[in-house]
């Protein structure tokens, strides 16, 4: 860790993309579940997901990075599902 | 050429930074710093400076913008008054925070309720512990020629804080004065071009504003900060010493007047000192050694310079144009007393509170004050350690 001698002025960042280093997934209280078999790869999810925690590969919907997931819900929320049943539910405790 | 002219603060300050050309200024007009903007809006439309002027919604929007600006890489300036300068206090911490050395005019006004006008210092004493520097001017000349070195003192390479410029609300900012003009060449080679170390719009070095630290990281930006604070003073008479080559006049910390030889003194900033410096010279004139001391740099407070000028005194009054409710004493007061705390021989120091939402400050107030200061140094008892002067009290 650095003191306070060697900061750089005005808290400023020169390295870019230095965010992917902090991982906040730990802050979640609710984690959110991927359902596969009640998804319909609509990508509301991922649209919304406010910290890109939801990945993809080739356009299709993969797991939740849970290193930056903060458990908001906002995806879970946002899920259409399959006939009634949701793609993404929300389940206590964090991890 | 140096000229003599009439002006008022407020068209001293526009003027100031007309001369500093900055690239944005920012700002939403109050009474009494509207006027500032109104002249400087002029020379914009005129062409006489390249500034690019933002108007914003409220006085938090034209601080933030003045951040983004600054951050960006611009010599930035804004000006605003009382509930302006309240408005805009959680984005001051975030200019000084992020090192960005906006300069901001505040022309001294009370705050409300009840809504008043008129000046006292309740504005800028509720930003002092904003990790601003601020400088306080005594009438149109020193606000001018504070406007003129604050550029200096920001954007210093050892400094680059944001920077406040005060002088009070109509004594000052609409009251017409003589005062020395100074030639625009010299002047804009005194002030210089401003190079920002790290713009945000230099995309071959990347940088980010506003990063998040957390308890493991917060205390030492802080200690960072307050040690940054503590090379301002040295900077301020540096410039200083530049500044009265070019224009002949003389700044430091604080003004002594009488003060080397005197047993009595008062503490006042910003107008009211030139009105106690009359005072202090009719009670010489009686045999008085009647002194005073005028902070021109108020944050940071330099502390020891302070103490060594006044710890000979018998008894000092320090004079808050801004009360510190809580039934505490003025911040003025509070910071000499501190300054004082270490001192092995000090005087009796009391606190008067004065000139609140534009009361006027009397010369009989000041005598009132200096003989009960000879008094105290006579041996009476003090009678309270904080007053209120000029205020109607009921008939005892």
């Amino acid at each position: 860790m650095k003191n306070w001698q060697e900061l750089p002025p005005g808290a400023l960042i020169t390295d870019p993309g230095s965010s992917r280093n902090f991982k906040t997934g730990s802050w979640r209280s609710y984690k959110p579940v991927w359902i596969e078999e009640n998804c319909i790869q609509c990508m509301l999810c991922w649209i919304y997901c406010p910290d890109m925690s939801v990945k993809t590969s080739d356009g299709k919907r993969g797991e939740f990075d849970y290193d930056f997931c903060k458990g908001c819900g906002i995806c879970a929320l946002e899920c259409p599902g399959k006939k009634g049943k949701k793609a993404i539910v929300m389940e206590e405790g964090g991890n | 050429m140096a000229k003599l002219i009439a002006s008022t603060g407020n068209e001293a300050v526009a003027n100031a930074m007309r001369l500093a050309n900055p690239d944005v200024c920012s700002a939403y007009p109050i009474t009494p710093a509207t006027e500032i903007m109104h002249n400087f809006a002029s020379y914009a439309a005129n062409g006489e400076v390249t500034t690019e002027m933002l108007l914003a919604e409220s006085e938090h929007s034209a601080m933030s913008a003045c951040i983004g600006a600054a951050a960006a890489g611009g010599r930035v300036v804004t000006a605003t008054s009382s509930q302006g300068l309240a408005l805009m206090w959680e984005t001051l911490f975030i200019a000084s925070g992020m090192r960005l050395p906006i300069v901001i005019a505040v022309c001294n006004r009370a705050l409300s309720a009840p809504v008043n006008i008129g000046c006292d210092h309740s504005d800028s004493m509720g930003t002092r512990d904003c990790g601003w520097i601020q400088l306080y001017s005594e009438n149109s000349q020193e606000a001018f020629d504070n406007m003129l070195q604050a550029f200096r003192i920001a954007e210093h390479t050892d400094v680059r804080l944001p920077i406040m410029v005060c002088l009070d609300g109509f004594i000052t900012s609409h009251s017409i004065e003589s005062m020395h003009w100074m030639d625009d060449a010299a002047a804009r080679a005194f002030v210089g071009d401003y190079q920002q170390v790290n713009p945000l719009l230099d995309i071959g070095h990347p940088v980010s504003y506003g990063q998040l630290a957390l308890s493991d990281m917060y205390m030492e930006y802080r200690k960072a900060h307050e040690q940054v604070m503590a090379k301002v003073p040295g900077i301020v008479r540096e410039v200083a010493g530049e500044f009265k080559r070019i224009s002949g006049r003389s700044y430091d910390l604080f003004e002594s007047y009488r003060l080397d030889d005197a047993e009595i003194g008062i503490v006042v900033m910003s107008s009211a000192a030139g009105t106690t410096k009359d005072i202090i010279d009719h009670y010489r004139e009686k045999g008085i050694k009647a002194g005073l001391l005028k902070p021109r740099l108020y944050r940071p407070f330099p502390y020891d310079e302070i103490a060594r000028a006044l710890q000979h005194l018998k008894a000092v009054a320090v004079l808050d144009r801004s009360d510190s409710f809580g039934s505490s004493f003025g911040p003025l007061y509070l910071d000499i007393c501190g300054a004082l705390s270490c001192s092995a021989q000090r005087p009796v120091l009391i606190n008067k509170i004065f000139g609140l939402g534009g009361r006027d400050y009397m010369p009989e107030q000041g005598e009132q004050v200096l003989d009960e200061l000879q008094n105290i140094a006579q041996g009476a008892p003090v009678r309270a350690a904080k007053e209120y002067i000029g205020v109607r009290e009921a008939a005892c």
